[in-house]
């Protein structure tokens, strides 16, 4: 990233918040991503803000409450407390991709590279291709999160006491990779040979696919919320912690028997992060709204947010990596050229 | 009150034995003209006849947490479904919780002691048992969630007693009482209580605690019920308080509670490690446990509540000229070690 100058021998630290545009959304937003260079705020409730060139446009797009949220750069895939799974492009069609027939809330979301999306309701776990018949798998305990594997069709379920990996597309048994616990989040490394859960107690999972063999990936004060793989797949950076907890998978034993890096120490708990799509650096997001941008390699700091009281909810980055959006949970967001 | 408890959303746990008349008294609340607003938490849908697009359906998950503790269960649905609702906040005041018949309160409770995301948001304000007056003395023979539900209530509706005679009414306080003799009871026919006696009760609310139960540690069993009627569309209230005089007493086999008092000061640091060690060890067997005390050189009362094995505690305020300084815990549980609890705590004192 050219633009990452944080000149280290000066005893400040160096500062864009000056470069940083304000939004100024209706109500707060929950998850942000990009669809081309236009930032897309998910409200917690009914709508989604589209801000680009200082103009913000709300969308609406669901009767209620927005539980979660996907993109794939060309589209945003979200799921309601009205059980409705909506889609939206960046010219704001609305698209109506599945309505739950109980009006079950729908509570995760993902959307593979080839247009397949996953959703779930309850112990349910769905997936749909762009041309393809819905199908569906009932899990022994509600889904807590979706992943589709880099490749292939594989959706990994999470769930009380493991996770579930499925063929959708295969008549085989799913596969189960049992660990105790309410497993939440769930996410594949980029060359698709480990598995990691965050996990309802302040720790992650992981599992090496090949042979299922067990990550323990423990130490952190409070429960991780926010999972991003660096460019490369190089480092998995997670929240939870008053730091930023790199685990280093680029080697074929991954994160075992190596202790991770801890990044950007603050006063203040780590709520997200979001590594850059291009070079080895992310943007984390602190508990007192503190966002800063750092560099792996030599942990180099450069400030975007000071810290403005409420916790950093979301934070995206465009796919050519020069643009980096934020909201915060009063509500306020903010806009970053790089 | 501090200002961060002010601003939680208070949840009321509504619990009680099948067919006792939980979904009569939710539908009340949510029918009532109260000027509030509830998201609800419903086990079975379709049972509400009222509209409301704040109703979630749960599917009763527990979860146990990995710390080694068989009885540290949580409801991993309540934790999701929390933060969804959150997401909607200012659009409700309260939540309320309707459990299925056979659940067990503990890992409802429980959830609000560990979830750090729950705490933050919610506050746990009661846990309130409808009971059937008629059939309620056969389940706690025969069912142990029926009892499990009395034994942790903060408020007990005895509900349906148009349908038994004097006598029986008697004989099924007495079978409560037995198990739990701390919680408000309501006497009522079609759960026709008033809202505030079993919404907003602060019940796990430290700086409330004790001040809101006349019958804690009230070792007399005197009760200051009401009884509610609605014979002519409206509630008429007879106070029934001293009607222990011709009161059966019971005890029952398995469920008991235990209340321990002195008015000499009590040592914190033999006091702590006691209290710890004894819900480390009979965690399992303690339904709840409550305390205020009196520590030797403290100008401030303190408070602790637990259940099973899951303690937490503050100094509540300081203690007021004219009130005794009398230490006071209860205990409600299965099997309860009465003498070991009685002389473990005996040697607290400083």
């Amino acid at each position: 990233m050219k633009d990452f100058n944080p000149a280290p021998e000066t005893a400040s630290i160096v500062s864009v918040t000056d470069r940083v545009t304000n939004v100024k959304l209706d109500s707060p937003a929950t998850a942000v991503h990009f669809l081309g260079d236009v930032a897309a705020f998910v409200g917690a409730e009914e709508s989604v803000s589209f801000a680009s060139d200082g103009e913000v446009k709300p969308v609406a797009v669901h009767g209620g409450g927005i539980l979660c949220s996907a993109s794939d750069g060309k589209r945003i895939v979200m799921g309601g407390d009205d059980g409705k799974l909506v889609s939206l492009d960046a010219q704001s069609t609305i698209e109506t991709l599945a309505t739950d027939a109980k009006r079950r809330w729908i509570d995760n979301v993902a959307l593979h590279s080839d247009g397949a999306v996953a959703w779930s309701a309850g112990k349910t776990a769905y997936v749909k291709a762009p041309k393809g018949e819905e199908k569906s798998l009932d899990v022994p305990s509600t889904v807590g999160g979706l992943a589709f594997a880099p490749k292939g069709v594989r959706l990994a379920v999470a769930h009380y006491n493991g996770v579930t990996l499925w063929f959708p597309n295969m008549g085989a048994k799913p596969e189960f990779l049992e660990w105790k616990g309410s497993h939440l989040g769930v996410t594949f490394s980029a060359d698709n040979r480990f598995l990691v859960t965050s996990m309802h107690e302040a720790a992650l999972h992981g599992w090496r696919l090949a042979d299922s063999r067990h990550m323990r990936m423990t130490g952190y004060p409070a429960r991780v919320r926010s999972m991003s793989w660096s460019a490369g797949g190089k480092f998995l950076a997670t929240s939870g912690s008053d730091s930023v907890i790199l685990w280093p998978f680029a080697s074929k034993d991954g994160p075992m028997g190596k202790e991770p890096g801890m990044l950007a120490p603050l006063q203040a708990k780590a709520t997200v992060v979001a590594c850059h799509p291009r070079d080895d650096v992310f943007a984390v997001g602190y508990s007192d709204g503190t966002i800063l941008m750092v560099r792996i390699e030599d942990g180099a700091e450069i400030l975007v947010r000071g810290n403005a009281g409420e916790p950093v909810a979301a934070l995206a980055w465009n796919a050519k990596g020069s643009l980096l959006a934020f909201a915060a949970e009063d509500g306020d967001a903010g806009l970053l050229a790089l | 009150m501090s200002e961060a408890a002010a601003t939680k959303i208070p949840v009321t746990v509504l619990t009680g034995y099948l067919g006792a008349g939980k979904t009569t008294l939710l539908n009340r609340i949510l029918s009532e003209n109260h000027g509030k607003k509830y998201a609800v938490i419903v086990n079975e849908f379709g049972e509400i006849g009222i509209d409301n697009d704040l109703i979630v359906g749960a599917d009763e998950e527990v979860f146990e947490m990995n710390n080694g503790c068989v009885c540290c269960t949580v409801r991993g649905d309540l934790v999701r479904i929390i933060d969804g609702l959150m997401k909607r906040k200012g659009k409700f005041d309260a939540i309320i919780l309707e459990t299925t018949g056979l659940a067990d309160p503990a890992p409802v409770a429980q959830t609000f002691f560990v979830d750090e995301d729950v705490r933050e948001k919610t506050a746990l304000d009661a846990v309130v048992t409808v009971a059937d007056a008629k059939w309620l003395s056969d389940r706690l023979k025969d069912a142990p969630e029926a009892k499990n539900q009395i034994a942790f209530a903060d408020v007990i509706v005895l509900n349906k007693t148009d349908l038994v005679t004097k006598p029986e009414l008697a004989e099924v306080e007495a079978r409560i009482r037995a198990i739990n003799p701390y919680a408000t009871l309501h006497r009522t026919e079609r759960a026709q209580v008033k809202l505030s006696d079993v919404l907003e009760r602060g019940a796990f609310d430290l700086d409330r605690i004790l001040e809101i139960e006349p019958e804690f540690l009230d070792d007399g069993g005197h009760d200051h019920d009401h009884h509610h009627h609605d014979h002519h569309g409206h509630d008429h209230h007879h106070d029934h308080g001293h009607s222990h005089g011709g009161m059966k007493h019971y005890h029952d086999e398995d469920m008991q509670s235990l209340s321990l008092r002195t008015d000499k000061p009590i040592d914190p640091t033999k006091f702590m490690p006691w209290l710890q060690e004894l819900v480390a060890k009979d965690g399992e067997k303690i339904l709840r446990s409550k305390g205020i005390l009196s520590f030797k050189g403290d100008d401030d009362r303190y408070v602790f509540q637990g259940v099973h094995m899951m303690l937490e505690g503050d100094h509540q305020r300081k203690w007021k000229k004219d009130e005794a300084r009398e230490s006071r815990l209860v205990f409600i549980g299965r099997e309860l070690p009465e003498q070991a609890i009685r002389d473990g705590f005996a040697k607290t004192i400083a």
